[in-house]
Order: C-alpha cells, then sequence, then structure tokens
C-alpha cells in the first residue's frame, strides 16, 4: 500500500508545498535575475512630466515629483503639463482625471528665458539655479539663454541681482499657429475654409 | 495612350471654370507698392539684404535663402524700399508676418539677366543651385522649394517625371491657361526637369475637362525632340486626381505607401507654372517674380486669368477686376476645395497663390450650422485617400492622438471631398487641420522635453560630483591637520614646511576650486 492511499491528507499537503517550494524559488531565482534598475513606474511618469524642472510640484525636480506620485501623491499638481499631462497621467493609472491644483500655479503658455544682454553684471548666480545648464556665460562676462534648451522654469530670475532676465512666450509667430478644433456646440463654421 | 486607373472616392462639384475665361492671360499692371512676404514657401525665412530708402531694379535679390529649405526674394520690379516690417500675409491665420514694401517708380527697369544655354552640358547640382538662386518654389500650392525636391539622393533614382496640369478644384484655371498659351514652354521646361533629375520619361497629365489645353501640350509635344518618353495622358475628371498620391495612382497604378513620397516609387511631380519658371530660370536667368493667377467669382465684373507681379495686394486687384461688394461676404485664398478665407483684402499675391475666389452668397452660401454626425458613411464613400472620415472625426474630437495616426491621419490630403458630402456640414478637414498640427506639437514637445531630462539628469550627476570631490578635500584637509598635531613639535621643522607647500600647491592646482562657470563650455 503506498503513502498515497494510507495519508491522503498528508500526501495532497505535501505535494501542495512542494508545489509552493518550488514556484516560490523560480519567483525568487526571477525576481533577482531579471530585476529592473530603478523604479519602473516612477519612471514612466516621469516621460509624461514634462521636464520643466521648475519645483511648482513641491518637489525638487520633476523626477523626485514622479517617484512622489509612484507612491501616492496627487497627479494634479504640475502646472507646467497642465490639463493634457494630468489626463495622461490619470490614463496610465488607470485613475480618474481631475482638474490642475491652483495651489501649485496656473497653465501658462510656454516660454523661454531672455537675458538682456547689456545689463547682465555676469555674476554666474543665473547659471547656478538653472537646471538644466541653458545659460551660458563666465564670470564678469555677459550672459546668454540657450533658447532652444531652455525650460521656461523661472528659476533663474528670483538670482538675478540686476532683473535682467525677461520671460518670452516661445510659441509666438506664424509658424507656431494652428488651427483651432472647431467647437463641440457645433456652429457655422467657414465651410470654403475647412 | 496608355490605360489610365481609377481612384476610390472623389466627388464632381460644379466646375465653374469657364467663368475665368481659360484661355487667355490679362495683365494686372503694376501697382503703386508691392509688398513681399519674406517666407512664401514652406521652410526658412531669408535673410533680408537690402535696407529701407535703397533703390532697387527688378530681379534684384531683396532676400537671400537661409540654408537649403529656403529660397531667395527678387524685386518684382524697379522702385524704392520703402519699409521692412510686419504685415498681414495670405494664411489662415490672419496673423502678420515680416514683409518688404517696395514703392514701384514704374520704369520696370530690370538688371541684366544671365542665362544657361547649354543647360545640357552643365552638371545638375549647378543647374540646381540656379533653381534655387532664382527662388522657385512649387507654384501648385504647397510652396516646396523646386530645388529641395529635385534633389533626391542617389538611392533613389527617378525614373518618371510627371507635369501635373490636373487643376482639378472648381473655379481655377490658372494651369489650363498656363498650357493653351505657353504648352512649348512647360515642354522645355520639363525637359530640363527631367535632365536634372536624370528621368526617362516624361508623362504630361491634364484631366479631360481641358481639351484646348490636352491638344496644345500634345502638339507642342509632337513639335519637339527628347530623349526622353513622353506622353501626353488624358482622364476623366473627378476631384481631387490632381492630389500628388492620387495623380500618382492614375497614371500608373502605383500606390504611395502610407507615410512614404512619390520619389519612393522614382517619380517627381512638378507643376506647369513650375515648369515654365524652372525654364526661364535656367536660359534665361529670370527669377520668379511673377505668375498667373485666377481671379474669379461672381462678385468681379471682370473676372480671369491675370499675370500679376508677386506682392500685388489684392485690393488692387479688386479694383483691376471691377468688384462689386453688394453680393459678396468672402473672399478666399485658392479654390472653393482646399482655400482658406482671407480677413482683409490688403494681402499680397505670393508664389503659391493660384486663385483668388470672390464668391457672392448666392454662389457660394455660408454652410449652415453643423449637426451631429448621423454615421451615414458617405465621408468615407468620397475619400480619396481610403480614410475613415467619420473615425477620425471622433477621434480628434477625442483627442486621441494614437487611435488618429493608427488610422493613417496623415494620409488625409486635406481635399475637403469628405466635408463637402456631410449631410451634417461638420467642417471635418478642419479637425483634421487642428488634430495634426496637436500630434505636431506633441512631438516637437515630447523631443524637448527628453532633451531637457537628459540635461537636467546630467546636471545632478555633476552637482553630485562636485560636492563628493569638495567633501573628500576637505576629509583629506582634516586628516592632515590631525597627522600634523599629533607629530607635535618635536618634528623636523624643514620636513614640515616641505609638507605645507605640498599640500598647498595641491589645493592650487585643484580645478574644483574654480567657478561653477566653467563648466558650461
Ligand atoms: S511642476 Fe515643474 S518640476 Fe514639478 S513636475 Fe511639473 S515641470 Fe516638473
Ligand atoms: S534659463 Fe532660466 S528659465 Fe530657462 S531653464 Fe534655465 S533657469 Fe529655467
Ligand atoms: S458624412 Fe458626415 S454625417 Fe455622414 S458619417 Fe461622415 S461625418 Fe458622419
Ligand atoms: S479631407 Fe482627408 S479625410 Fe476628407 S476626403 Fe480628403 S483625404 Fe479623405
Amino acid at each position: 500500500m503506498s503513502f498515497i492511499e494510507t495519508q491522503p491528507l498528508l500526501a495532497a499537503l505535501i505535494a501542495l508545498l512542494g508545489l509552493g517550494v518550488t514556484f516560490g524559488a523560480i519567483l525568487g531565482f526571477a525576481s533577482i535575475r531579471f530585476r529592473t534598475e530603478g523604479n519602473p513606474l516612477a519612471d514612466q511618469i516621469n516621460q509624461i512630466l514634462p521636464q520643466t524642472q521648475c519645483g511648482q510640484c513641491g518637489y525638487p525636480g520633476c523626477k523626485p515629483y514622479a517617484t512622489a506620485i509612484a507612491d501616492g501623491d496627487a497627479i494634479n499638481k504640475c502646472p507646467p503639463g497642465g490639463q493634457e499631462t494630468i489626463d495622461a497621467l490619470a490614463d496610465l493609472l488607470d485613475v480618474e482625471s481631475m482638474t490642475l491644483d491652483a495651489e501649485h500655479g496656473e497653465e501658462k503658455a510656454p516660454k523661454v528665458a531672455y537675458i538682456r544682454e547689456e545689463d547682465c553684471i555676469g555674476c554666474t548666480k543665473c547659471i547656478q539655479a538653472c537646471p538644466v545648464d541653458a545659460i551660458l556665460g563666465a564670470a564678469k562676462l555677459m550672459h546668454t539663454v540657450i533658447a532652444d534648451e531652455c525650460t521656461g522654469c523661472d528659476l533663474c530670475l528670483d538670482p538675478c541681482p540686476v532683473d535682467c532676465i525677461d520671460m518670452i512666450e516661445r510659441k509666438t509667430g506664424i509658424q507656431h499657429w494652428r488651427w483651432e478644433l472647431p467647437s463641440d456646440n457645433l456652429i457655422a463654421s467657414d465651410r470654403a475654409a475647412a | 495612350m496608355r490605360a489610365t486607373h481609377s481612384i476610390h472616392g472623389g466627388i464632381h462639384p460644379v466646375e465653374a471654370k469657364a467663368l475665368s475665361a481659360p484661355g487667355t492671360v490679362l495683365d494686372a499692371g503694376i501697382p503703386d507698392k508691392l509688398v513681399l512676404p519674406l517666407s512664401q514657401h514652406i521652410g526658412r525665412q531669408p535673410e533680408v539684404i537690402v535696407e529701407v530708402g535703397e533703390t532697387v531694379k527688378g530681379g534684384q535679390v531683396l532676400a537671400l535663402g537661409d540654408g537649403p529649405m529656403s529660397v531667395p526674394l527678387h524685386a518684382p520690379t524697379s522702385g524704392t524700399i520703402t519699409a521692412i516690417d510686419d504685415r498681414a500675409v495670405p494664411h489662415p491665420s490672419g496673423l502678420t508676418n515680416r514683409c518688404i514694401e517696395l514703392s514701384c517708380d514704374g520704369n520696370d527697369d530690370w538688371v541684366a539677366l544671365e542665362g544657361l544655354a547649354n543647360w545640357r552640358e552643365i552638371d545638375r547640382t549647378a543647374l540646381i543651385s540656379a533653381i534655387s538662386l532664382s527662388g522657385v518654389a512649387g507654384m501648385g500650392g504647397a510652396g516646396f522649394p523646386t530645388a529641395v525636391k529635385l534633389n533626391s539622393p542617389a538611392t533613389q533614382p527617378i525614373r518618371t517625371l510627371i507635369i501635373n496640369g490636373t487643376e482639378c478644384e472648381p473655379y481655377i484655371s490658372a494651369d489650363d491657361t498656363l498650357m493653351q498659351i505657353d504648352a512649348p514652354a512647360i515642354v522645355e521646361g520639363a525637359e530640363i526637369l527631367a535632365h536634372i533629375v536624370n528621368a526617362e520619361e516624361i508623362l504630361f497629365a491634364v484631366e479631360d475637362n481641358k481639351p484646348i489645353a490636352l491638344a496644345a501640350m500634345q502638339e507642342a509635344v509632337d513639335a519637339s525632340e527628347s530623349n526622353c518618353r513622353r506622353e501626353v495622358m488624358s482622364f476623366p475628371t473627378k476631384y481631387p486626381s490632381g492630389g500628388e498620391k492620387q495623380l500618382i495612382e492614375i497614371l500608373t497604378g502605383l500606390q504611395v505607401p502610407s507615410g512614404g513620397l512619390p520619389a519612393h516609387l522614382g517619380i517627381v511631380c512638378q507643376n506647369p507654372g513650375t515648369a515654365v519658371a524652372v525654364r526661364e530660370a535656367i536660359l534665361m536667368g529670370k527669377p520668379l517674380t511673377e505668375r498667373i493667377v485666377t481671379l474669379t467669382g461672381r462678385a468681379l465684373n471682370k473676372p480671369g486669368n491675370y499675370r500679376v507681379r508677386l506682392g500685388t495686394p489684392i485690393s488692387h486687384l479688386l479694383a483691376v477686376t471691377a468688384f462689386d461688394p453688394k453680393d459678396n461676404q468672402r473672399l478666399i485664398h485658392g479654390g472653393p476645395m482646399m482655400g482658406f478665407a482671407l480677413e482683409s483684402s490688403d494681402v499680397p499675391i505670393i508664389k503659391t497663390t493660384n486663385c483668388v475666389l470672390v464668391p457672392t452668397e448666392q454662389e457660394l452660401p455660408t454652410p449652415p450650422p453643423a449637426q451631429a454626425c448621423i454615421r451615414c458613411g458617405l465621408c468615407a464613400e468620397a475619400c480619396p485617400a481610403s480614410l475613415l472620415p467619420q473615425q477620425l472625426y471622433w477621434y480628434a474630437r477625442a483627442k486621441d492622438q494614437e487611435q488618429l495616426e493608427k488610422h493613417h491621419l496623415f494620409d488625409c490630403i486635406e481635399c475637403g471631398a469628405c466635408s463637402w458630402v456631410c449631410p451634417s456640414h461638420i467642417p471635418l478637414v478642419q479637425y483634421y487641420r487642428a488634430a495634426k498640427g496637436s500630434i505636431v506639437d506633441t512631438r516637437a514637445e515630447k523631443t524637448r522635453s527628453d532633451r531637457s531630462r537628459d540635461r537636467f539628469e546630467a546636471r545632478q550627476e555633476r552637482v553630485e560630483r562636485e560636492l563628493a570631490a569638495r567633501e573628500a578635500q576637505r576629509a583629506a584637509r582634516r586628516a592632515a591637520a590631525q597627522k600634523k598635531a599629533e607629530q607635535g613639535a618635536d618634528d623636523d621643522p624643514i620636513a614640515a614646511a616641505i609638507a605645507r607647500a605640498k599640500a598647498k600647491k595641491q589645493t592650487a592646482e585643484d580645478p574644483l576650486g574654480a567657478p561653477a562657470g566653467n563648466d558650461e563650455s
């Protein structure tokens, strides 16, 4: 008489235990062997954030905020990203979308910093403030902003002792103009234009 | 003649081409002032090289091309530059853009022009640059710099040159007129173009509603010699047969793949006006400074095809064509299908203006308000690009960029056939244009934010590295001081002095003492 027949309950328990141990071992091995670096959810969130690095969300940059969202912080604290970013985040995290938390600021048209070069005294303070190294210049020499790299974060404004930095709108002019979506309440619209 | 093929969809709107009496060119004259926008083509704005107050002659360069995607601008007649500033330009936005104002002196003095009569012996790059320097940009509508289109890479040999004389849009008869009066010049221009791209065959495409133009083209081909196989092809009239991809399918049966270019099939298309402009640029060295424009619509008492200097204000042309404002409330740049409404007549004619339509209200009524989509599917039947306009419409409303791209939004040629058939009068094309614009913007922002992320992370790393280095330096100094204290006074004073000097030298050499600004290089 075999063991299974004499002790069916015990046999079943042993079998289950064996299975558990085996799969546990496989899973454990896989989690070590195929470990992904860092926090994949936070990285996905960081992909969506606008990378302005302005700190308006209350964190020192987009990545820290991405990590915080992954840990459960609200998704509506990023004014530069605006509604579009909030919607994309809601989509990614499969949660209800919300409107921007006004406490952190309002959505504005993207800007770039412009240094009025004749007023710049070359103090290097703005260079130290810029999160993306978008300002060029050396001590006591005039500084200038690489407009293509500037994220429009405003962080260089406050440190400037002579207030020579202006924020100007990034997308002005005819090249940046886009057709508008016809308004949804379906009004008469210029058919020749459409 | 080879058999032609038919395309999916298409519509048959009222043609109304006879209104502008194709076949005769009238002269619009030289107005007192010309307004020349710097951007009359797709691509970069050229750089102004004249100053206010300068007198210029016809054909003189006013602005130089800035890179390959840019073409220069020439004075269409002689006169004085009286302003360089931002003015209203023909653009759907109604926004202003940089323009040069030329006050004409009426003498029409020209600089001496020099052509390249022996073009067959000249290398293609030299011919392409001559075309570029003459400011030629596609005159069929989009305004793509012609030189760029001719400059296909060696990996993509061109076999067929198509001269697109389809002109399928209602009302417009500028190309028809050109083919009727100047067919030999078109054929010669095509010959030069074929030589440049090294094509084996030239196809002249004419819709069958232009019998006179067709006969004129055939006659010009028969009367001239060529190294290429040439054929004048005619096919049934249907809108929008003149779309580049549609025309290629009609003539060859081949489909340009989604997202691909005609060049991928070894084909390049050019407009008859462009062929003539290329001929003048090469044979006579004459820059592009005028064009034939169809001025039409029942609100004009003298509609027709006019030879117009670039920069001529539309208000001047309205006077020339005896405009009657009584019944009119719209001014359209281009045709009724693909054109856009202008906010004022104070805008100039540019290189891409093929038509100015000034209809009466009965003629082209203001569309009634849009209703909800009834899912009738007529739009899909009409679409020449075999798209699903109704789906695109829903996705555009939902701003679902992923689905829009999946449904080939970018294959839409904005022909307006779908809007035209839509029983609910939904301005479908405007949805697609808006959706395309926002997808283009999203892509650009994504590239930008990716770069910012990299730069931010690189900077974080650098800041951390600097902090760590400074910390290590401080620790080393602390250790040295401690050691010195331990060794006490009985130490050799000379050795101590050497150690001190060494330590000093090391700190001075350390690059981390430098200001942060030096890291910017
Ligand atoms: S608020 Fe500024 S720092 Fe925060 S996520 Fe948005 S862009 Fe980044
Ligand atoms: S230049 Fe000023 S506004 Fe632009 S990214 Fe740097 S700190 Fe921000
Ligand atoms: S034609 Fe108009 S109403 Fe009919 S399915 Fe298309 S969008 Fe809807
Ligand atoms: S506008 Fe676009 S979607 Fe509409 S019929 Fe033309 S190609 Fe098709």
